[in-house]
């Protein structure tokens, strides 16, 4: 399988804390792929490096086989990254069909015009890019008074404006109730599955992650423990122990190396 | 070396009052986020009450307690003043609260007026501190030496009391925090009412100090306002070690100023802080300002659309009523149109940055004042007719714009507040010392425009088709892809970034444009007036347009234009009385506790409510 991106022994320490240490993995075309551990397992540090929000220390980042380290955010998605954020990011002063608009703008390098009403540009691609997520007929509301569940879907419909090849979405049903999160990562899964992308996301919520990931990969403590499809991971020990034993693997094999 | 050291005790000297005056500000700011305009005002306050009571209490112990009684009294003024013009508007737009501080000011002018009348007071010389001391056989007064002995006293009180005792506990932490601690139970109202009860007093009490030195007048508030600014933002916003080491850096280098180089005193401090800001951006002792940290105060903005086919309709059968001004209304209204004409240009450009852009400029003047300026040294200098300055002076503050925007623009909220206002007094204390070039205070005369234009009728039409087009350029720059992109960078920056866009550079150009076009009305000004004068330039002329922008409303388009119409229609009428200040100044604060979103935007609420336009309407 060819992969859309690379990640290769990547590290960032703050302090002394090892926060991401030599991690290596690839993301295939069309794949689902979820990075999951506990609290404090290094995902967020992983995600702001691949998006250029923060420096590593060591390691390569290739998209297509091109180093994105060192590019700054809005570069990386030019080159085709999308991304959604944990808690979401929209524009408040907006509507929601201009939010999407604002996205296609970029992409088509129209920043610095000054000349056509915004309002009117773009506005039927970005009217299809809600319906595919379901949030048509909102298109003129303020983004500010959304539920929190369809600011989730408008994030979705940004992130697609650029028709990325690779989607990075972190935490993409945090805050959400318990049925819409299956709902709307059903929806993503259908969009990437349909449109070719990739998608590389951490989650907390195990049904969502066991229902949709084509493969799962597990951090703890900076490193990969365990790599593989939804039931080799299911299965793994060590991944059992880390979710159920608290993260206590250092001190038993202390104690097992002094027994 | 004598004079050396003389020179450099005065600096320390005077460093005394500035930082007393400079950490209440700091204070103030760090709590409640609200930026105290009005400090100098209570700097003022301080000195004139000091002074009267210096005249009843008689002998040494008079005059100290007459110290400490001006600032207990001054504390209470703030108190009064935060409780009944500040507590009703918190939850009004962020810094919204600066206009009313504002009118605070204009109210305490004509009370200190009325109560002391207008001359100056020759301060009393302190008891037993009358004469001077020989130090390598230069005179240093007595009183000089006291103050730099009792500023450590006073850096000391105020540092136990910030860092021992629980009120400043509570004090460092509503600066890091203030939601959090309202969540812990402290009644945040009586935190802020305390905090301004102490910044107030500590300004009191620098103002009562520096009466042997200065006296009182009423030209106090605004002279010391430029330069606490200056202290708290190379200090470091809401830090006290930071606000000593720069009151006395500043007021070392005054002194030194005054001696060796005459020319360029007022310039110096304002140099000292761009280089200060440059190299260290949030001051000495400051800390960054996380954007957002303190909480969006106040509704989301409404989405605004161009007007439909009704608006453009009352747009333009307003404009053709107002064109015909010169066959109904006599002279001297055309004049006062063509005045709220310019002043709408030029609100309607700060609010470009302000709003749209969420950069609050306090230096906005720098464009107005550069435009008319670079207008009137082409036609002095060069003879340039006036077609030809309309096109190159807008384009000579562009240039301005841009030079003051990369220095500025990597800074943020308040920060680029204070550089802003920085750069401005900088280009001011140019103009102002320059007198060979710019004519310093005498300003520059004979600059009229072409023959053909003179006649106030047709400079009439002239400054309606530029003045509007300007406007209508800057609307329609709001709904273009350029003045959404800034938008966005103002709304959520990280998003922005996110999806390729470059808030820096997208910012950038909307400060040179915004710049460009408060050259513009400021062409128009010069041309209208035949002179220009450094007041031009003032901070007083950049707050005129922040009070206009802010008054009217600024999550509206129209605000700006409904702000300076409301506030030049004000001042026209009430300049005719004799305590005009004090009637603008209540009218602004009861306007802003009335309308605590602003004219324009308050009555489109209303009217949505009242069902007169559709809430989806509203722009």
């Amino acid at each position: 399988m060819t992969s859309v991106l690379e990640v290769k022994e990547l590290s960032k320490s703050f302090g002394g804390n090892h926060a991401v240490n030599n991690v290596s993995f690839a993301v295939g075309a069309g794949e689902l792929l979820a990075l999951i551990g506990p609290n404090g397992a290094g995902k967020t540090t992983c995600f702001n490096m691949l998006m250029g929000q923060l420096a590593p220390d060591a390691g390569e980042v290739l998209l297509d086989g091109e180093n994105l380290v060192g590019l700054p955010p809005r570069a990386i998605w030019r080159k085709g990254v999308g991304r959604t954020f944990q808690i979401t990011a929209t524009y408040p002063s907006m509507t929601v069909v201009e939010n999407v608009q604002m996205a296609i703008m970029s992409d088509k390098k129209r920043l610095f015009s000054f000349l056509p009403y915004a309002r009117n540009l773009y506005r039927e691609e970005a009217v299809t890019l809600l319906d595919l997520v379901g949030m048509a007929e909102q298109a003129d509301r303020a983004a500010a008074i959304l539920a929190y569940g369809d600011l989730k879907r408008l994030e979705l419909a940004i992130a697609l404006a650029h028709k990325p090849r690779l989607l990075l979405m972190d935490e993409p049903t945090a805050g959400m109730a318990p049925s819409e999160r299956i709902k709307l990562m059903q929806l993503t899964a259908d969009i990437v599955a349909d449109k070719g992308i990739s998608v590389l996301f951490t989650e907390h919520d195990m049904d969502v992650v066991f229902a949709h990931a084509h493969r799962v990969m597990v951090l703890n403590r900076g490193e990969i423990i365990a790599n593989g499809s939804v039931d080799e991971v299911r299965d793994d020990p060590l991944v059992r122990e880390v979710y159920l034993g608290g993260g206590t693997v250092f001190a038993d094999k202390e104690e097992s190396e002094n027994a | 070396m004598g004079p050396f050291i003389a020179q450099f005790l005065t600096g320390l000297a005077n460093a005394a009052a500035l930082f007393l005056v400079a950490s209440g500000l700091s204070l103030i700011f760090g709590v409640t986020r609200i930026v105290n305009f009005a400090h100098g005002s209570f700097y003022m306050l301080g000195a004139f009450i000091g002074y009267t009571v210096m005249q009843l209490l008689p002998g040494a112990f008079g005059f100290w307690s007459s110290i400490l009684v001006a600032g207990l009294a001054v504390g209470l003024i703030g108190v009064i003043v935060e409780m009944l013009v500040l507590r009703p508007i918190y939850r009004a737009p962020e810094l919204f609260q600066l206009v009313a501080t504002f009118g605070v000011i204009l109210v305490i002018q004509d009370l200190a007026l009325i109560t002391w009348g207008a001359e100056d007071l020759l301060g009393p010389r302190a008891p037993g501190l009358k004469g001077v001391i020989r130090i390598l056989g230069e005179p240093v007064p007595k009183y000089d030496l006291a103050l730099i002995a009792i500023t450590p006293f006073i850096l000391f009180a105020l540092w136990y009391l910030i860092t021992k005792t629980r009120l400043g506990v509570l004090v460092r932490a509503a600066t890091q925090d203030r939601e959090m601690v309202a969540a812990l139970g402290v009644n945040q109202s009586w935190l802020f009412t305390g905090v301004f009860f102490l910044g107030a007093m500590l300004a009191g009490l620098g103002g009562a100090l520096q009466l042997p030195k200065g006296g009182a007048d009423l030209l106090m508030d605004f002279n010391i306002l430029a330069s606490i600014f200056v202290v708290v933002v190379i200090g470091g916003m809401g830090s006290l070690p930071g606000a000593f080491i720069a009151a006395v850096l500043i007021s070392v280098l005054n002194v030194f100023g005054v001696r060796y180089m005459p020319q360029s005193t007022l310039v110096l401090m304002y140099v000292v802080m761009a280089v200060v800001l440059i190299i260290k951006p949030y001051g000495l002792m400051g800390r960054k300002e996380v954007a957002g940290e303190h909480g969006q105060v106040g509704e989301p903005e409404q989405p605004f659309s161009p007007f439909g086919r009704r608006g453009r309709l009352i747009v333009a059968v307003l404009l053709i009523a107002l064109a015909t001004l010169p066959f109904l209304g006599s002279k001297f209204a055309m004049i006062l149109a063509i005045d709220i004409i310019i002043v709408c240009l030029f609100a309607a450009s700060l609010h470009f940055i302000l709003s749209l852009g969420g950069l609050v400029s306090f230096g906005h003047a720098a464009f107005f004042g550069g435009g008319a300026y670079a207008a009137a040294l082409m036609v002095h200098y060069a003879g340039s007719p006036m077609e030809l300055a309309f096109v190159l002076a807008p384009i000579i503050t562009g240039f301005l714009a841009i030079i003051i925007g990369w220095f500025c623009i990597r800074l943020t909220g308040v920060y680029f507040a204070m550089l802003t206002l920085a750069f401005s007094q900088l280009l001011w204390s140019l103009v102002f010392q320059w007198g060979e070039v710019t004519g310093g205070d005498d300003g520059m005369v004979s600059i009229w425009p072409s023959p053909w234009a003179s006649d106030t009728t047709v400079f009439f039409y002239l400054t309606m088709i530029i003045g509007f087009g300007g406007i209508l350029v800057l609307r329609h720059a709001a709904h273009s892809p350029f003045g959404y992109a800034l938008r966005a960078s103002r709304d959520s920056a990280g998003r922005a970034e996110a999806t390729g866009i470059n808030t820096k550079r997208v910012q950038f150009v909307a400060f040179t444009f915004a710049g460009a076009m408060a050259g513009l009305a400021g062409t128009l000004f010069v041309f209208s007036k035949g002179s220009i004068f450094p007041t031009e330039l003032e901070i007083g002329k950049s707050f005129d347009a922040l009070i206009m922008v802010f008054l009217g409303g600024v999550k509206t388009l129209a605000g700006p234009l409904v702000g300076a119409s409301a506030l030049s229609l004000m001042q026209d009428y009430l300049t005719r009385f004799e305590y005009w200040r004090l009637a603008l100044g209540l009218l602004i604060i009861a306007v802003v506790i009335i309308a605590p979103e602003g004219i324009a935007g308050t009555s489109q609420k209303l009217a949505a409510r009242w069902g007169i336009i559709r809430r989806d309407e509203v722009q």
